[in-house]
């Protein structure tokens, strides 16, 4: 029989090797899945896995998708490090495209002169003033009356949900669209710079990897993200040390909502160009998985992102190519956050043999 | 017939799939498990219960499917979180995502597909009965089941030992371990029942009250369940109360939405949103009365003998 036994520490190599083991379990399961529709698993994983790596172009669409992944899941990884679940990254992405959008369409509508070099700070204030603020009403309901955080930021995101729908069906329709719920196409002008000509990839993803080595520096090396981050483990501790738990609220709602309005006005300036009810592709949703994936760490964040974005290229693929329905990323996602949670029980245990008693 | 009459009666249709979610996740979180699977749950239920409702044309075996797969999955959920002490947070997040992946791809050729089951409901007699008849004894039966089941469990859980030995877990596990009770069973077993429970809510949602499976339909009814369990400081009764409060949030919209008010229906269809916000705020304004009536080890997990 085998039992779990606890180690005297975790174990750091369990640490790293779990999400690992993790994915080979969901690739396993994947196999059986494929298997089971009846499709090859061979080629059915071959388009999942491998083909969003398979080429220049392959890769830039990769660290396109990378991008909201890495700036919302470095919030969230913060967030979920201080005891903070903030679970309506989806929402805080909405309110920065809206913000984003919103500031792009006025220039493109009211013919503001306006220069590219000038527009993105702009762009990326609105979009973090954006989330900020949409993250700022579930930490003041949270400070202010204890309203769970939890339900709070997850109903803000159905709401979220709807005002951007009635501003693309209402106010901000584009007159000439044949009534299609979308707003006019932006100016050039406020498109975020390409990083390579003919390929979507932009400026977005190097900023999100500063941002992920800003918040690995903040985390691991400043006082203020030690403090915040006492308040996960420990809160006893941090109570006694005088660190405050309303702080933590505060600061990290406010950083993972900037963080997560940012992705939301790129991605809205970026590929997409105009305003319409499906900017996000659930990257708040998908950010959770990539912030547990990547052990809560920024550096691990951009690994994770860069899984999952292919896990929806995948899914996307596996579509056209071998007619299966793109809706099995969503099943992948949660299969891996599944096994990872139960791998990770090999960080404070291990494994032994036993002979039934 | 007026209007008002088949106002209530909408409000308690709409009311019963939030009554049986959020008495299962009551039982859940009276043994000290949040289930932020819920609606993940409700969702993968749904689907099963519609499937099995397209094959058999019977609305209580589709039930039963429901009920089977909201149990299979907290099944999974239950022994992560209590056997593995994984955190029940993520746990449960990760639960929703599966469901909601697990149930748009396993729901696609049922997209569009009506269902022939239903027809006249109520009870005999009193639903001839003026105004009354139409307002309350026409419903389904699983409207009158769902009051029925929270009465059973108010009465089980403040009058019975079973009750007793229940509460205690969630309160004080090790007490209760010392007591010699296996804390861990009794947890699972009240998470999987509890997980059957947000199944059959789910199957009820697509069978009975859409009568359809569109993708995602559950839209937030798991994490509105969630939240009335505090609204109902865990207590059943109160359950009830607060379902049928946001069943009428929910049919109010519609209403005003049909009699031509000038709103924006998105604005409109924020309502049950925005009130569990509000209600959420309103009743943990004061966290003394939360901590007094909160299963003391909500959350936390317990190892026997450690």
């Amino acid at each position: 029989m085998i039992h779990l036994e606890a180690r005297q520490s975790p174990s750091r190599l369990m640490g790293l090797l779990s999400p690992v083991l993790a994915l080979a379990l969901t690739v396993a399961i994947g196999a059986a899945i494929f298997f089971a529709l009846g499709k090859d698993p061979g080629r059915a994983l071959a388009v999942f896995l491998l083909e969003p790596f398979h080429g220049a172009r392959a890769l830039a669409e990769l660290g396109l998708k990378a991008t909201p992944l890495i700036l919302c899941s470095l919030g969230l990884a913060l967030c979920f490090r201080s005891n903070v679940w903030n679970i309506g990254a989806e929402g805080q992405f909405l309110f920065g495209a809206i913000a984003g959008g919103g500031l792009a369409l006025w220039i493109t509508t009211a013919g503001v002169p306006m220069s590219g070099p000038l527009f993105l700070p702009l762009l990326l204030v609105a979009g973090a003033a954006g989330g900020a603020a949409w993250a700022a009403v579930v930490a003041l309901l949270r400070d202010r009356f204890h309203a769970n955080e939890i339900l709070v930021s997850l109903m803000l995101v159905y709401v979220a949900n709807l005002f951007l729908s009635w501003l693309v069906f209402g106010p901000w329709k584009d007159p000439n669209g044949f009534n299609f719920p979308q707003t006019v196409q932006f100016a050039s002008v406020t498109e975020v710079p390409r990083l390579f000509r003919g390929m979507r990839i932009n400026a977005g993803f190097p900023l999100a990897l500063v941002a992920a080595v800003a918040m690995w520096l903040f985390m691991s090396r400043t006082y203020r993200g030690m403090q915040l981050q006492v308040g996960g483990p420990a809160p006893l501790a941090a109570r006694y040390a005088g660190f405050s738990s309303r702080a933590a609220i505060w600061t990290t709602l406010l950083v993972s909502g900037a963080l997560a309005g940012v992705a939301g006005a790129v991605e809205v300036a970026g590929p997409m160009g105009q305003l319409t009810p499906h900017v996000s592709m659930g990257y708040g949703f998908t950010a959770i998985i990539v912030a547990f994936v990547g052990r809560l760490h920024p550096l691990g964040c951009i690994l994770s992102s860069l899984l999952l974005s292919a896990f929806l290229i995948g899914g996307e693929l596996a579509q056209t190519r071998v007619g299966l329905p793109s809706a099995l990323a969503g099943v992948f996602q949660g299969v891996l956050l599944l096994s990872l949670l139960g791998c990770d029980v090999l960080v404070q245990h291990r494994l032994r043999w036993r002979s039934a008693p | 017939m007026s209007g008002l009459d088949l106002l209530v009666a909408a409000t308690l249709s709409a009311g019963t799939p939030l009554a049986i979610a959020g008495l299962g996740l009551l039982v859940n979180e009276r043994v000290g498990v949040v289930n932020l699977g819920a609606e993940g749950i409700m969702l993968v239920a749904a689907v099963s219960g519609f499937a099995t409702a397209v094959a058999t044309h019977s609305e209580w075996l589709a039930f039963g499917a429901g009920a089977l797969a909201g149990g299979l999955l907290s099944l999974v959920l239950g022994w992560l979180v209590i056997w593995l002490n994984t955190n029940q947070y993520a746990t449960g997040l990760a639960v929703s995502i599966f469901g909601t992946g697990l149930s748009a791809f396993a729901g696609i050729p049922f997209v569009g597909r009506r269902l022939t089951t239903g027809g006249h409901h109520g009870i005999p007699w009193l639903r001839d009965l003026p105004f009354v008849g139409p307002a309350l004894f026409r419903q389904h039966p699983m409207v009158y089941l769902t009051i029925a089941l929270a009465a059973l469990l108010g009465f089980a859980l403040h009058r019975t030992r079973l009750g007793l030995v229940v509460r205690a877990v969630g309160e004080s596990p090790a007490s209760a371990h010392a007591l010699g009770y296996p804390v861990r069973r009794i947890r699972l077993a009240a998470v999987v029942a509890g997980g059957a429970l947000c199944g059959v809510a789910g199957a009820y949602l697509s069978v009975v009250y859409t009568p359809l499976w569109v993708e995602g339909m559950v839209s937030g009814r798991g994490w509105i369940a969630l939240a009335l369990t505090v609204f109902a400081t865990w207590r059943p009764a109160r359950i009830l109360l607060g379902a049928y409060l946001f069943g009428g949030v929910t049919m109010l919209q519609l209403h005003l939405q049909a009699s031509g008010v000038q709103v924006p229906p998105q604005f409109m269809a924020m309502l049950p949103y925005l009130s569990t916000v509000g209600v959420l705020v309103l009743i943990s304004r004061n966290p003394l009365w939360i901590r007094l009536n909160m299963p003391a080890s909500l959350g936390k997990p317990f190892t026997p003998g450690a």
